[in-house]
């Protein structure tokens, strides 16, 4: 009998979720209830928490600058790894067009480290 | 045929090749069942051997003892505190988006989960008379699911600080999230140099690839390396090194649970077995990313070196214990790094993933690449390797040798438009301090005389 390689990833995974919900559903049996309107309210070090709205409000721009960041590099990466593996195969030739690709995606980075992109503070 | 064709062709052969990798893929349910429920358990006991292990290594960094009550060498701690954590009361804050605030937990604990799932633990034995190896699944992308899964954990910990309505949870969640893609664009171009060298993507073949040594000709003499990529690829090694703990949320990388600015960060509004969900995946990740490193990088469940002598190491169950022998050292440098340096500011965190990291290895990539399409033999590379690695070796013990510092940093005397007096500014003495000690010796002189009255008047005068 042959089954697909993925089947135990997925076997993994099922188990994984069956505990996770399981851990989930079984603590609040589990625990005792004492009820306290101080405790369902958020935690701010003691002080009457800050009204947030419910989408989570508003963050800096920062972090969504972060994250296409990451969507550039993450897509060069998925790239870079076929190459990498047939490195041998595809020789000189495939050496030289992957340079002009890290190269292109080097431009913009520089562009974006250049502008304050990925500057802190 | 022109050269393009010609690699189309190859292409075309290795679309159509089996995605299989020999020799898995043929275990009967009951097998596969079998290794799904050991490595569940073995993450579940190492995650709770891990706690009391940092607990005790970090104890002991500090100078006292660390847990010794529970069980012998306290080693019954945490499971102590696992079952208190579920007697817990299970707290939902009112202001909770309650769907995603259940999910969260779930969705960090499995991710970690699947990652194990395609770490080699160990080569062929027999079960039962079943020829399997230790290991639950590999596929030709095993590398890929390790990366997978910890990207999916970067959900759980987002959704987990978006939907506790905390501000708290808010920022914690929004920075883990950066600092984790940040973090994953340098383990993801540190394999990279990995791939080029193995010529594969599944973790078995990359545990095969580093069986054989290497020899060396130096100066007359044969000089027999082992073939980890640690050594043979070790701007790579050092790279994923430190990645993986900014990946994994761990000091001196931990600005998302900076305690002294997010409480707890993310998982500030969670108690009971939520929390403890958050925390087991946590743990996980760490021995996943370990586990990783070691497949990687530190020849697998391949015994080092002085043990590899021995004809049988590599061969039964003995694997079993090599690799869990790497995963203890390779946890106690998470917890040593823990113990040692001090919290990183986030701008220098986010400075050090893409501006020190990022470029550093990209330029790796290049050179690797370069070194392998001009040599053709594999003895040229190899030493172009060792010299490429002992270069950046030179080079970093160079940036980590002490330097020379200003003694007294130079300040600005308006800071920032602040003024701010002068730090060196020297006290005047006091027309006081000269009359005071003369005053002391006349109270004493009375005090000595027996008159009382000038005891309590002498220093008023002064």
């Amino acid at each position: 009998m042959s089954l697909s390689p993925y089947v135990p990833i997925a076997g993994m995974f099922i188990l994984a979720i069956v505990f996770a919900v399981f851990s989930v559903a079984v603590a609040p049996l589990l625990g005792p209830r004492r009820y306290n309107r101080a405790k369902l309210e958020a935690y701010e070090c003691g002080i009457e928490p800050s009204p947030q709205p419910v989408s989570g409000g508003r963050f800096p721009v920062k972090f969504y600058l972060t994250a296409m960041l990451f969507i550039i590099f993450d897509v060069e990466i998925i790239f870079l790894y076929p190459w990498a593996v047939s490195f041998d195969a595809l020789g000189t030739f495939g050496f030289v067009e992957m340079l002009l690709f890290i190269a292109t995606v080097f431009i913009a980075y520089a562009y974006v480290w250049r502008r304050g992109g990925l500057d802190w503070d | 045929m022109n050269p393009l064709a010609e690699r189309t062709d190859w292409y075309a052969d290795s679309l159509t090749a089996a995605s299989e990798v020999e020799g898995f893929g043929r275990d009967p349910w009951w097998l596969i069942i079998g290794k799904i429920l050991a490595i569940f358990l073995f993450l579940i006991v190492m995650t709770i051997f891990t706690i009391w292990y940092e607990r005790r290594v970090v104890g002991r960094m500090q100078h006292r003892p660390g847990p010794n009550r529970a069980g012998p060498f306290g080693l019954l701690q945490s499971v102590a505190d696992a079952l208190k954590l579920a007697f817990k009361e299970d707290i939902t804050v009112s202001a909770a988006d309650r769907l995603v605030y259940f999910a969260a937990p779930i969705i960090s604990v499995t991710a970690a989960f699947i990652g194990y799932s395609v770490i080699p633990f160990g080569p062929e034995v027999s079960i039962f008379g079943h020829r399997t190896a230790l290991q639950l699944a590999d596929v030709e992308v095993s590398v890929l699911v390790v990366l997978a899964a910890s990207s999916m954990a970067v959900y759980g910990v987002v959704l987990a600080g978006w939907s506790s309505g905390s501000p708290y949870s808010l920022l914690g969640g929004l920075r883990s999230a950066a600092q984790m893609i940040s973090y994953e664009v340098g383990l993801g171009l540190s394999i990279v140099a990995v791939f080029m060298t193995a010529g594969t993507l599944s973790t078995s073949e990359i545990v095969a690839a580093q069986e054989a040594g290497q020899p060396y000709q130096i100066g007359g003499f044969e000089l027999t390396l082992p073939a980890w990529y640690a050594i043979l690829l070790f701007p790579s090694f050092m790279i994923f090194l430190i990645s993986m703990v900014g990946e994994t949320n761990r000091a001196p990388f931990d600005l998302p649970e900076a305690e002294s600015e997010l409480v707890g960060g993310f998982h500030t509004e969670y108690s009971s077995l939520k929390f403890a969900l958050f925390f087991l995946a946590e743990y996980i990740a760490m021995m996943t990313m370990s586990g990783i490193l070691i497949t990687l990088f530190l020849g697998g469940w391949r015994a080092p070196w002085p043990i590899s002598l021995w004809d049988g190491a590599n061969s039964g169950w003995w694997p079993l214990l090599w690799f869990t022998g790497k995963l203890l050292i390779l946890l106690f440098v998470f917890i040593w790094l823990r113990g040692t340096l001090p919290r990183l500011r986030y701008d220098q965190f986010m400075h050090l993933g893409w501006k020190v990291i990022l470029p550093i290895s990209l330029a790796w990539i290049v050179v690797l690449g370069g070194i392998r399409a001009v040599n053709d033999s594999a003895d040229s590379e190899y030493l172009w390797l060792t010299v490429v690695g002992l270069v950046s070796l030179v080079a970093l013990l160079i940036y980590l040798l002490p330097r020379p510092k200003d003694v007294r940093p130079q300040l600005d005397p308006g800071a920032g438009g602040f003024p701010i007096p002068p730090l060196d500014l020297e006290v005047p003495p006091s027309p006081r301090a000269a009359r005071l000690p003369a005053a002391r010796q006349a109270t004493r002189q009375a005090v000595s005389a027996g008159t009382a009255d000038t005891a309590s008047t002498g220093p008023k005068e002064g």
